[in-house]
C-alpha cells in the first residue's frame, strides 16, 4: 500500500484548438495514493499546479463512475488506459507501480478536434444519433407497455448494445478512427427491437452516411475498438450494422 | 406576494383532467412564432425540449456537458416507479400517491403528487414505445422489483442502468427534434443569469465554456431543468457538474427557493476512503431487496473479518427494529439508523460503515441471479474498493444524494417569476421532506413529457409577442453583471492563496457536520458563523489561475462555489427555522421516544419559500400552507 507513489506524468498540454500542443513532464508528483482514481490523481496534480501559479490541466469527466462517457483520456497509448472494461475515471492508481512514468493524451481522431489540453469535441457522435438513432414516436398516449411482449433474450441483447456510453474510446483506439462500433451498437439495439423495425432501413442508411460526413474512417475489422470499449460492446454490432446496411440499400425505402 | 399554488378545484382524482380541459391552446401557426428556452437536458429537460419541439415550438436547449446524453440523470441506477400493478400485488394510482405523500413525511402538495402518480403509467408506455430496453421476464412481459418505502413491486428497471436507458430514450427524442430543426442544442454552455423584463422571464445569459464568451438568448418562456444542489456538500453521489448556479441566479432575480434544508442522505454508498476523494459512489437502493444490513452486536468484533462473526453475534438492526419493512425502510430511516449504530462504536471498516451482505441471497438464488440483477454495481464496487462483494459483504455508509428542496413552483410548475418554469430535481414540488427511491426519474419524466407541454402552452397562449430581443437593456445589464463577477474572480484570483477546491471542501465539511443527517439549533447557529467566514475568505483570498477567455474549469467552479456558499447559508437558515423533524430534516431536539422524526403539524405543515431581498439582506420567508384533504396526517411508521 502506498500513499505516495512518486509517479511521473507526461501530459499533453495545448492552449487551444489552433495552438500547437506538446508534452509537459511533471516529475515525482507528491501525494498520490494507490486508492485514488485516475481523475482524482489529476485533481491532486492540478491543485499543486494552481498553488505554483500555473494553469490547471483541463480534462473532461462528470459522473466519475463509468456511466456518463464524459471522461476521455488516452493513458500510455490506450484509450481509457490498459484495464479492460474500465473508463479512465474508474481506473485506480493501484494498477500502476511506484515510480512509473504515465503518458496522458487526449482521445485522438480527426473527427474529435482538441479544445484544450485533454479535452476534445465529440459533437460528431451526437450528429450520428441525430441522423436516425431513435424510434420516431412523439410524446403522447401509447398502447399499454405490456401489450407488446418481447422475448427476453432479444431484449437482453438489445440492452447489451444499448449499454454504450458514447465516450468515443472506440474511435480513439481504431487506427482508422472509425465510429463503427458506436454506430453499430445503436443500430443493433433498435433493429433487434420490434419498436425500431418500421424505420430500420432509413435509419441505417442515414447514420452510416453521417459517419462518413463527419470524417470517421472505415472499419477494417481490426477489433481495437472492442478491446478499448469500457462497456465491452461486442464487435458483432458492427457485423449487424453492415448486414442492415446491405439490406437497406437493396430494398427501397 | 402570497403564494398561489393554483391547484384546480374539485376532487383530487379529477383535478388534472379538469385542468387539461380548461387549458388554453396555442395554434400551430402561433407555436411556430414562439421561442422556448430549456436549460438542462437531463431527464426533465430533454423530455420537455423534445416534447415541445414535437408540438412545434422553437426550442433552444442548453447543457454544461459536451452532449445532452451525459447529464447527471445518466447515473441513476435502480429504477423508475409506476402504478401499473403488473405483478397484481395491489398497487394503484392511489397507493403510489399515498406512499409518496407518506414517504415525504406529509410535506408535499397533495394535488401535485396525485398527478405524478396518475401520469406514471404513461411514462412507462412512452419509454417502451421509444425502445427503452427495460428488464423483462421470460414470458416477454416487463419485470418489476420493490424499493424502499413500499410494500408492492412497482419499480421498472434496466439492469442497474435505468437512468442511462431512460435518458438515452429522451436524448434520442431530443436529437430527433434537432434533426427536424425544431430544437437547437447548445452544449458546453452554462447559464449564469436570468433576464426578467416587466416581471416576466424573457431570456438567459450563458457562458460558452469552450471559448469563454458571454452569450445572450431571448425567448417567450424559460424552463429550468438544471438538477439538484447536493454538491453543495462537496462530497455527494452527484456528478461533478451538478450545481445550483442556474437556480440560485433565478432566486436572485425573484424566484422563491423552497425548503432548501430538505436534502436526502442515501443509506447505501461506498464509504469515503481519503481526503483526496472527489465524490462518493452510490450502491443502488435496489440492493436492499437482496442484501441484508448488519453490524456486529459487540464493539469488540468490529475489526474482525465479517465471516468470522457468527450469525448470533450480528445485529440485523433494520430487520429487528422495523419488522414489516425490514431492509426496505425509506432512506432517511435507514441512514439515521446507520449513523446511530456507527456512533455507538459498532461501525465496521474505518468506523463509518455498515455491512450490506448478499451471502444469504447468493445461497438462495445462486450467484448468476444476483449477477443478472446487480452485476454492474458489484463490478463498480470491486473496482473502487478492490474487494469482491460476492465473497465479502459490502461496506456502505450514507451520503448526500438528492435535494427535495428547490425553486418553488405552483401546480403548473411555474415559479414566482412569470414565464419561468422549473422541472425535475431543480423544483421542490413532489417529494416533500423525503423522496422515495425510483421516484425522481418518474418525476423528471412526468414534468417533461406530460406536464410542461400543457402548462407552458397555457402560459404562452395568453402571451402576446413581447417584442423583447437581446438588444433590450435588461439583457445588457445582466450581461454586465455576469462579466463583472467573472472578471472579479480572475482579478482576485491572482492575489490570494487558497484554491476554489479548498474553500469548497471546507464548506462541504460544515454542511455535512451541521446541516447533514442530524441537526441541532446550536450546530446550525455555528454553521452560519462558519459559512460567513468561508464566504469572507472566498471573497478576499482566492487563488485562481487561467483566463476568462478560454476553457477554464476552475473558473466555472469558482462561480458555482460562490453560489453554494450562499445557498448553504439559506439551507442552514431554513433548517434552523423549522423547529420540527420531518423526513430528511432531523432536528435532534424533536424526536419521538424511540428516536424517530417528530413532526409538528400544527406549526410546520407548510412549504417554506424564501425570497431574496438583496445582497447582505435577510431573506423573507413565505409559507404555502399544505392542505391535506385526502390523506390523514399520521406519524410515519415502518415497524
Ligand atoms: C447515483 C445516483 C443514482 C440515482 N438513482 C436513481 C434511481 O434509481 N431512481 C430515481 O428515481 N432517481 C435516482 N436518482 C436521482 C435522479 O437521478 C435525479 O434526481 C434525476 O436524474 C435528476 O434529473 P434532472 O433532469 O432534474 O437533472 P439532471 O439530470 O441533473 O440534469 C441537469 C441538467 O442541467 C444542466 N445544467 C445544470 N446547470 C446548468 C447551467 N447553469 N447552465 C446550463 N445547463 C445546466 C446539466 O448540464 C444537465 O443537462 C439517482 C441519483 C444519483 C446521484
Ligand atoms: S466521468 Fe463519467 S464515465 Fe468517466
Amino acid at each position: 500500500m502506498s500513499d505516495d507513489m512518486k509517479l511521473n506524468l507526461r501530459v499533453w498540454r495545448q492552449a487551444g484548438p489552433e495552438a500547437a500542443g506538446a508534452f509537459v513532464d511533471y516529475k515525482a508528483v507528491p501525494g498520490i495514493s494507490e486508492h485514488m482514481s485516475f481523475l482524482e490523481m489529476l485533481d491532486v496534480l492540478n491543485e499543486m499546479l494552481i498553488h505554483r501559479g500555473e494553469v490547471a490541466i483541463e480534462f473532461d469527466g462528470d459522473c466519475r463512475e463509468g456511466i456518463c462517457g464524459q471522461c476521455s483520456l488516452t493513458v500510455n497509448g490506450q484509450a481509457h488506459g490498459g484495464e479492460r472494461g474500465t473508463t479512465v475515471c474508474q481506473l485506480h492508481m493501484r494498477s500502476f507501480r511506484e515510480g512509473d512514468t504515465i503518458v496522458v493524451e487526449p482521445f485522438r481522431a480527426k473527427a474529435f478536434p482538441v479544445i484544450k489540453d485533454l479535452v476534445v469535441d465529440r459533437g460528431a457522435l451526437d450528429r450520428i444519433i441525430a441522423a436516425g438513432g431513435y424510434v420516431s414516436v412523439n410524446t403522447g398516449p401509447k398502447p399499454d407497455a405490456n401489450g407488446m411482449r418481447i422475448n427476453k433474450d432479444i431484449s437482453d441483447r438489445a440492452f447489451d448494445a444499448a449499454a454504450c456510453i458514447g465516450c468515443g474510446a472506440c474511435v480513439a483506439a481504431c487506427p482508422n478512427a472509425s465510429a463503427s462500433l458506436f454506430t453499430g451498437a445503436k443500430i443493433t439495439q433498435l433493429s433487434l427491437l420490434p419498436q425500431g423495425d418500421a424505420e430500420r432501413n432509413r435509419r441505417v442508411a442515414r447514420m452510416v452516411d453521417q459517419m462518413d460526413i463527419e470524417g470517421f474512417g472505415n472499419c477494417s475489422n481490426l477489433g481495437e475498438c472492442e478491446a478499448a470499449c469500457p462497456k465491452e460492446i461486442s464487435l458483432d454490432n458492427i457485423a449487424v450494422m453492415k448486414r442492415e446496411y446491405l439490406r437497406a440499400i437493396f430494398s427501397k425505402f | 406576494m402570497t403564494l398561489d399554488s393554483k391547484v384546480p378545484a374539485g376532487p383530487l382524482q379529477n383535478k388534472w383532467d379538469s385542468y387539461l380541459e380548461s387549458v388554453k391552446l396555442v395554434s400551430p401557426a402561433n407555436k411556430r412564432k414562439m421561442d422556448v428556452i430549456v436549460v438542462g437536458t437531463g431527464l426533465a429537460g430533454a423530455s420537455a425540449a423534445a416534447s415541445l419541439g414535437e408540438l412545434g415550438y422553437n426550442v433552444k436547449a442548453f447543457c454544461i456537458q459536451d452532449s445532452p446524453r451525459r447529464a447527471h440523470s445518466i447515473a441513476a441506477q435502480g429504477g423508475i416507479n409506476a402504478a401499473k400493478n403488473y405483478p397484481n400485488d395491489g398497487d394503484s394510482v392511489w397507493r403510489l400517491f399515498y406512499d409518496t405523500i407518506k414517504g415525504g413525511d406529509f410535506r408535499a402538495r397533495e394535488a401535485n403528487v396525485y398527478r405524478l402518480a396518475q401520469v406514471s403509467n404513461a411514462i412507462i408506455d412512452q419509454c417502451v414505445a421509444q425502445g427503452v430496453p427495460f428488464a423483462r421476464e421470460y414470458g416477454g412481459e416487463l419485470a418489476n422489483r420493490s424499493f424502499g418505502g413500499a410494500q408492492v413491486s412497482r419499480t421498472f428497471y434496466a439492469r442497474g442502468q435505468t437512468g442511462q436507458q431512460l435518458l438515452l430514450g429522451a436524448y434520442q427524442a431530443l436529437l430527433r427534434q434537432v434533426d427536424a430543426g425544431k430544437v437547437e442544442m447548445f452544449t458546453r454552455r452554462e447559464m449564469l443569469d436570468l433576464v426578467v423584463v416587466d416581471g416576466k422571464a424573457r431570456g438567459i445569459i450563458v457562458r460558452n465554456l469552450v471559448d469563454g464568451s458571454i452569450e445572450k438568448y431571448a425567448a417567450n418562456a424559460v424552463i429550468l431543468a438544471t438538477g439538484g444542489y447536493g454538491r453543495a456538500y462537496y462530497l455527494s453521489t452527484n456528478a461533478f457538474n451538478s450545481n445550483a448556479t442556474a437556480a440560485w441566479r433565478c432566486y436572485k432575480r425573484g424566484a422563491y427557493f423552497a425548503n432548501p434544508s430538505y436534502v436526502q442522505i442515501h443509506p447505501t454508498c461506498i464509504p469515503q476512503a481519503g481526503d483526496y476523494q472527489s465524490k462518493l459512489t452510490l450502491m443502488s437502493e435496489s440492493l436492499r431487496n437482496d442484501g441484508r444490513v448488519w453490524v456486529p452486536k459487540k464493539k469488540e468484533d468490529v475489526k474482525k473479518p465479517a465471516h468470522q462473526i457468527p450469525n448470533e453475534d450480528r445485529d440485523y438492526y433494520l430487520e429487528t427494529r422495523y419488522p414489516s419493512f425490514g431492509n426496505l425502510v425509506p432512506r432517511d430511516v435507514a441512514s439515521r439508523n446507520a449513523k446511530s449504530v456507527c456512533d455507538e462504536g459498532r461501525g465496521v471498516g474505518a468506523g463509518r460503515a455498515v455491512y450490506l451482505d448478499f451471502s444469504d441471497a447468493i445461497a438462495r438464488q445462486g450467484q448468476k441471479a444476483i449477477e443478472d440483477k446487480y452485476g454492474n454495481l458489484f463490478h463498480m464496487y470491486a473496482k473502487i474498493t478492490a474487494e469482491n462483494p460476492y465473497e465479502t459483504p459490502m461496506g456502505i455508509y450514507p451520503a448526500i444524494h438528492y435535494t427535495m428542496g428547490g425553486l418553488w413552483v405552483d401546480y403548473e410548475l411555474q415559479s414566482t417569476v412569470a414565464g419561468l418554469f422549473v422541472a425535475g430535481e431543480a423544483n421542490f414540488s413532489d417529494h416533500g421532506a423525503n423522496r422515495l427511491g425510483a421516484s425522481a426519474l418518474m418525476q423528471g419524466l412526468a414534468d417533461g413529457y406530460f406536464v410542461l407541454p400543457f402548462t407552458v402552452g397555457n402560459y404562452l397562449a395568453r402571451e402576446k409577442a413581447s417584442g423583447v430581443t437581446v438588444e433590450h437593456p435588461a439583457f445588457k445589464e445582466a450581461e454586465a453583471d455576469v462579466k463583472r463577477q467573472i472578471n472579479g474572480f480572475i482579478e482576485r484570483g491572482t492575489k490570494g492563496d487558497t484554491t476554489v477546491n479548498e474553500y469548497y471542501r471546507r464548506l462541504g465539511e460544515v454542511l455535512w457536520d451541521k446541516v447533514g443527517m442530524s441537526r441541532t439549533e446550536e450546530g446550525l447557529k455555528q454553521a452560519l458563523g462558519q459559512i460567513a467566514e468561508i464566504k469572507q475568505g472566498f471573497e478576499t483570498n482566492l487563488l485562481l489561475t487561467g483566463t476568462s477567455e478560454s476553457f477554464n474549469k476552475m473558473l466555472e467552479l469558482a462561480g458555482r462555489v460562490a453560489d453554494f456558499i450562499e445557498l448553504g447559508e439559506l439551507m442552514t437558515r431554513d433548517a434552523l427555522h423549522r423547529n420540527e423533524s420531518c423526513g430528511g430534516h432531523f432536528r435532534e431536539e424533536f424526536q419521538t421516544a424511540d428516536g424517530e422524526a417528530l413532526r409538528d403539524d400544527e406549526n410546520f405543515a407548510y412549504a417554506g419559500a424564501w425570497q431574496f431581498k438583496g445582497p447582505g439582506e435577510e431573506p423573507a420567508l413565505h409559507k404555502e400552507a399544505l392542505v391535506f384533504e385526502n390523506v390523514e396526517l399520521s406519524q410515519r411508521s415502518y415497524k
